[in-house]
């Protein structure tokens, strides 16, 4: 039975659903300590003083740590993970703060207990006197410098960088039109319902270290903790248990709380656990997403450009362990599906005393997409023309593919499109949406006293970036398949995916799949889940070990069944010949592992008085390995690109400027689809955080640098009742550059939803909207200063 | 730090323990009663996750003392089992639909809405959205969700 491309059920739910999933904080014992960590209230300041005294009579109590008990590599700053020549500055703090605090939140003074209520009451007694500093909160006072977050970087400036194809300023100038834009997206956070997490286990007989954590990266991570705690890496397991969620703040690692839990582990000898709270999560683990940026645009009577000029400042928070692969995105995606003639992007990376800043699902996309696709907007109502014509005329054709944009992607490789239909991509939206029948709509609303809009965005992702993953796949003797990949899952269905393409492969009922991931027991070498990459990068893998075993066991049964491997197939678990012959492939994978000793009944049967079969040979043929397994790595040249437009309609209230989706409608080309259903679901996750992103969602900073609103209450998520029905249509347009025809799926929903939502937006209201996400209050006032003359209003090609 | 001791029926099963007057309901179920399908997700009361019927009312444990709830029925996500052990029908409408991705926040979806189907057995599609509107999901969108209570409502319906 065909399996790949089905929306079959998901194989990991009946667990999740009963309530037996593992989740990290579901692990441990009740002999397992707590760890509870003392953090900065000051956004800037340096330690004067930690007094422990009160605190070392609390029962239950077991260990007080601050920078001073740290040794050896833990006493070092943090990696910059992702060196990049153009982060000039790169600045990472300490696993507990030395001297001084740059945000609030930094881990001060680690607490071991008991347990957690013991080790926080503890938390309360410990005293730190701190003498605080100047802070620099937001984009514009990180760049006027006044003060520093870092005494040796004085502009506040850690990246600066340039890229140019052709001579964009000229073309600009030489244009019959020119305009040019201001345009912020601000501070969101990717907010998984389970935060970070650690559970570390020192064997001390053994010598061995076990990790678990909730993270995006395990065999990352298992190297990065060998190195800081001086443990050889095969003393080193990290698993990650079942994931609450990710959406790329758990790709950062090492964190402070990763490094020191095992660290405490093995010093005290103790299992010790640590789990984040939610205002933890808030104010220590990442943020992302603001921005501005200045677009300049020339461009002829069809609206076509000729020139694109785009300078943004990116605001990276404290530190910069995860590099510039944020502003780096932002700066090569912003083109989408559009050639924009000549181009060159500036950005300057800052620092600012506030939680660092790393990839949250669409990791700078969003940014680059709004400020483009305002563009487009911008360019369409100069000119009085359709947004989606002026797009259409702008978009690089099929026949162009591969198409080059002249740039460098964030994997170090060309932004190079290996396919796309995006003409084909935007006619499907216009159908979806119904774009010519909207007029007719608008009108009918008006007559009732509604107001409403509809907007458009496209993009284009670039996905599966490599360097490669890897996959073990490997049948048993009872006809189980195992499958195991290095990168780990956080809800994306894993588990099904990858069991159906070893099911399809291999020729299996996909019941008899079992798949493991993120698990370095299992495999060793992986990158991670980010970036769109897992079924890309860890599907192709899994497709190329299996069909290595494939191979093997057609070889096998071959020499079984007396007959030319040619002759074989595999359906259901049994090998056939096209004579009728037939071997269960349980019975090759026997076959496949010749034995000395039985101690089953079908070992027995691979005994060597039981084979038979050539004597003059090897049981184990020169360049071959027992057992009927193989190993097999993906590793593309450059990344795939998966493309895609959104059309929204909303209403706003006249007299509350509250805003309402009324329709929202997808259409996403991510290649071959594995489980359509899962994909639908990525899709429908996506735009809810593109929903709140765009309307909801922002992380609110004073100017001393205290988070104003880091707790549920205050940060507002989607509810179900925020969340419009999402309408979608698949285009399928494989990539030419992996075996399965992968391009990723799981940041598409949400990179549009700024665009397409301010799209909407100044369409129902008549004025610009260059600034995301946007609120009632902010509408209203919109409105209120566009009646006072202050913002300008479309001009829908009239007068200017 | 005062102890009490409880006594909790949870699942139907009474269960009792010793736990500090400060313990949460969600902790005491969790560390001390080892179901640690209940899961935390904000501890103040926003996200749901930690929902669990308390005599049958969905209430957020973490907002709850568990020596205030003694002598309480308490019913987790892994009471919302078909008695036979399979899935229940919340449990089984939820894989059917893709109602979960990572399956941190579906405990407190699957009580509630165990509860809300036993008062409320045919939800239109606005009435089973309005039946989730107090429980927070990063993954789904929610689409799936509202499909879910539905095809749990199909279940029941078909099993009496």
């Amino acid at each position: 039975m065909k399996v790949f491309g089905e929306p079959i059920a998901r194989l990991e739910d009946p667990r999740l659903v009963s309530g037996r999933g593992r989740y990290l904080d579901d692990l441990g014992t009740t002999t397992t300590l707590a760890a509870a960590f003392v953090r900065s209230p000051h956004a800037h300041a340096r330690v004067v003083d930690i007094d422990v005294s009160d605190a070392l009579g609390v029962d239950g109590l077991v260990a007080i740590y601050t920078y001073d008990d740290l040794e050896g590599r833990v006493a070092e700053p943090l990696p910059i993970l992702i060196p990049h020549p153009a982060l000039r500055a790169p600045r990472t703090g300490y696993p507990l703060a030395n001297g001084v605090v740059k945000h609030v939140g930094e881990p001060v003074v680690m607490v071991v207990a008991t347990d957690r209520y013991v080790a926080e009451d503890a938390c309360e007694r410990i005293r730190v006197e701190y003498e605080p500093l100047p802070p620099v909160v937001g984009i514009d006072n990180a760049l006027r410098a006044e003060h520093a977050v870092h005494e040796d970087v004085p502009d506040n400036v850690a990246a600066h960088l340039v890229q140019e194809v052709g001579d964009a300023r000229a073309a600009i100038e030489a244009a019959p039109h020119k305009l040019e834009l201001h345009l912020e997206v601000e501070r969101s956070a990717s907010m998984p319902m389970e935060g970070r997490g650690v559970y570390a286990r020192w064997d001390e007989a053994d010598r061995s270290l076990r990790v678990y954590s909730s993270t995006q990266t395990s065999t990352s991570l298992r190297f990065a903790l060998a190195h800081k705690l001086g443990v050889p890496v095969d003393r080193v397991e990290v698993v990650t248990p079942d994931v609450g969620g990710g959406f790329g703040v758990k790709i950062m690692h090492p964190w402070p709380e990763e490094i020191l839990v095992p660290w405490a582990a093995i010093r005290l000898g103790r299992e010790v656990k640590w789990v984040e709270d939610r205002r933890e999560h808030f104010i220590s683990s990442a943020h992302e997403r603001g921005q501005k940026h200045t677009v300049r645009v020339g461009f002829d009577d069809d609206g076509r450009l000729l020139g694109l000029d785009v300078e943004f400042l990116h605001d990276n928070g404290a530190y910069t362990p995860y590099g510039i692969i944020v502003p780096v995105i932002t700066a090569t995606q912003l083109l989408g599906p559009y050639k924009p003639g000549a181009y060159r992007v500036e950005f300057h990376s800052l620092y600012t005393n506030t939680v660092i800043v790393t990839p949250y699902r669409g990791a700078g996309r969003p940014q680059g997409v709004f400020a483009m696709e305002r563009t487009m907007d911008a360019i369409a109502d100069y000119l009085g023309l359709d947004r989606t014509v002026v797009r259409e005329r702008n978009l690089i054709q099929p026949d162009e593919m591969p198409y080059d944009q002249g740039l460098v992607f964030q994997d170090g490789r060309g932004l190079v499109y290996d396919s796309g239909d995006f003409p084909a991509t935007l006619r499907k939206l216009r159908e979806l949406v119904g774009w010519e029948e909207f007029e007719e709509y608008r009108q009918r609303a008006r007559a009732e006293g509604r107001r409403v809009g509809i907007g458009i965005a496209m993009y284009v992702e670039g996905t599966g970036v490599g360097p490669y993953e890897g996959a073990h796949v490997r049948v048993e003797t009872n006809g189980q398949v195992h499958v195991a990949t290095g990168l780990t899952t956080q809800g994306q269905g894993h588990e099904t995916v990858f069991a159906q393409i070893a099911a399809e492969e291999l020729g299996v009922p996909v019941e008899t799949v079992t798949v493991v991931t993120g698990d370095t027991r299992r495999f060793k070498y992986a990158v991670g889940t980010f970036a769109s990459r897992a079924a890309v990068m860890s599907g192709n893998a899994v497709a190329l070990a299996a069909r290595k075993v494939r191979e093997k066991a057609l070889r096998i049964a071959a020499e079984a069944l007396s007959c030319s491997p040619d002759e074989l197939s595999i359906v259901d678990g049994v090998v056939r010949s096209e004579a009728g012959a037939e071997i269960d492939l349980k019975t090759v994978a026997v076959l496949a592992n010749p034995l000395r000793y039985a101690f089953d009944e079908e070992a027995a049967r691979a005994t060597q008085f039981a084979v038979g079969g050539r004597t003059d040979r090897p049981p184990v043929e020169p360049g071959d390995e027992p057992g009927l397994e193989a190993t097999a790595y993906y590793s593309p040249v450059r990344s795939t690109f998966a493309n895609g437009a959104h059309a929204a309609i909303v209403e706003t209230d006249p007299q509350t400027a509250d805003i309402r989706i009324l329709r929202y409608c997808v259409v996403h080309d991510c290649g071959t689809l594995i489980n359509p259903r899962i994909v639908a679901g990525q899709v429908h996750g996506g735009v809810a955080q593109g929903v709140g992103g765009a309307l909801y969602e922002r992380i609110v900073y004073d100017e001393h640098g205290q988070l104003l609103n880091a707790s549920y209450m205050d940060f507002l998520m989607p509810y179900a009742s925020e969340v419009p029905k999402i309408e979608i249509d698949h285009l399928e347009t494989p990539s030419p550059l992996n075996p399965l025809g992968i391009k990723g799926a799981g940041e598409a929903g949400v990179i549009p939803g700024h665009a397409v939502l301010a799209s909407a937006i100044e369409d129902a209201e008549g004025f610009r909207i260059d600034a995301m996400p946007i609120s009632p209050a902010q509408l209203w006032e919109l409105r209120r200063r566009h009646e006072a003359g202050e913002v300008p209003g479309l001009t829908r090609g009239g007068e200017r | 730090m005062s102890e009490h001791d409880i006594r909790l029926t949870v699942n139907g099963i009474e269960r009792s323990v010793r736990v500090p007057a400060r313990r949460l309901l969600s902790d005491c179920l969790r560390h001390d009663l080892g179901l640690t399908g209940t899961h935390v997700g904000c501890e103040h009361g926003v996200c749901g996750a930690c929902t669990v019927l308390v005599d049958g009312v969905p209430m957020r444990s973490c907002l709850l003392f568990a020596v205030s709830v003694d002598g309480a029925e308490i019913t987790t996500v892994e009471g919302c089992r078909a008695p036979d052990g399979g899935l229940g029908p919340v449990q089984q409408a939820f894989q059917d639909c893709h109602g979960l991705q990572c399956g941190f926040c579906t405990p407190g979806f699957i009580t509630t809405i165990t509860a809300y189907l036993r008062d409320n057995p045919n939800p239109t599609e606005e009435q089973a959205r309005e039946a989730i509107g107090g429980n927070l999901c990063r993954c789904t969108g929610y689409q799936n969700i509202v499909a879910s209570v539905l095809q749990a409502a199909d279940i029941i319906r078909s099993e009496s």
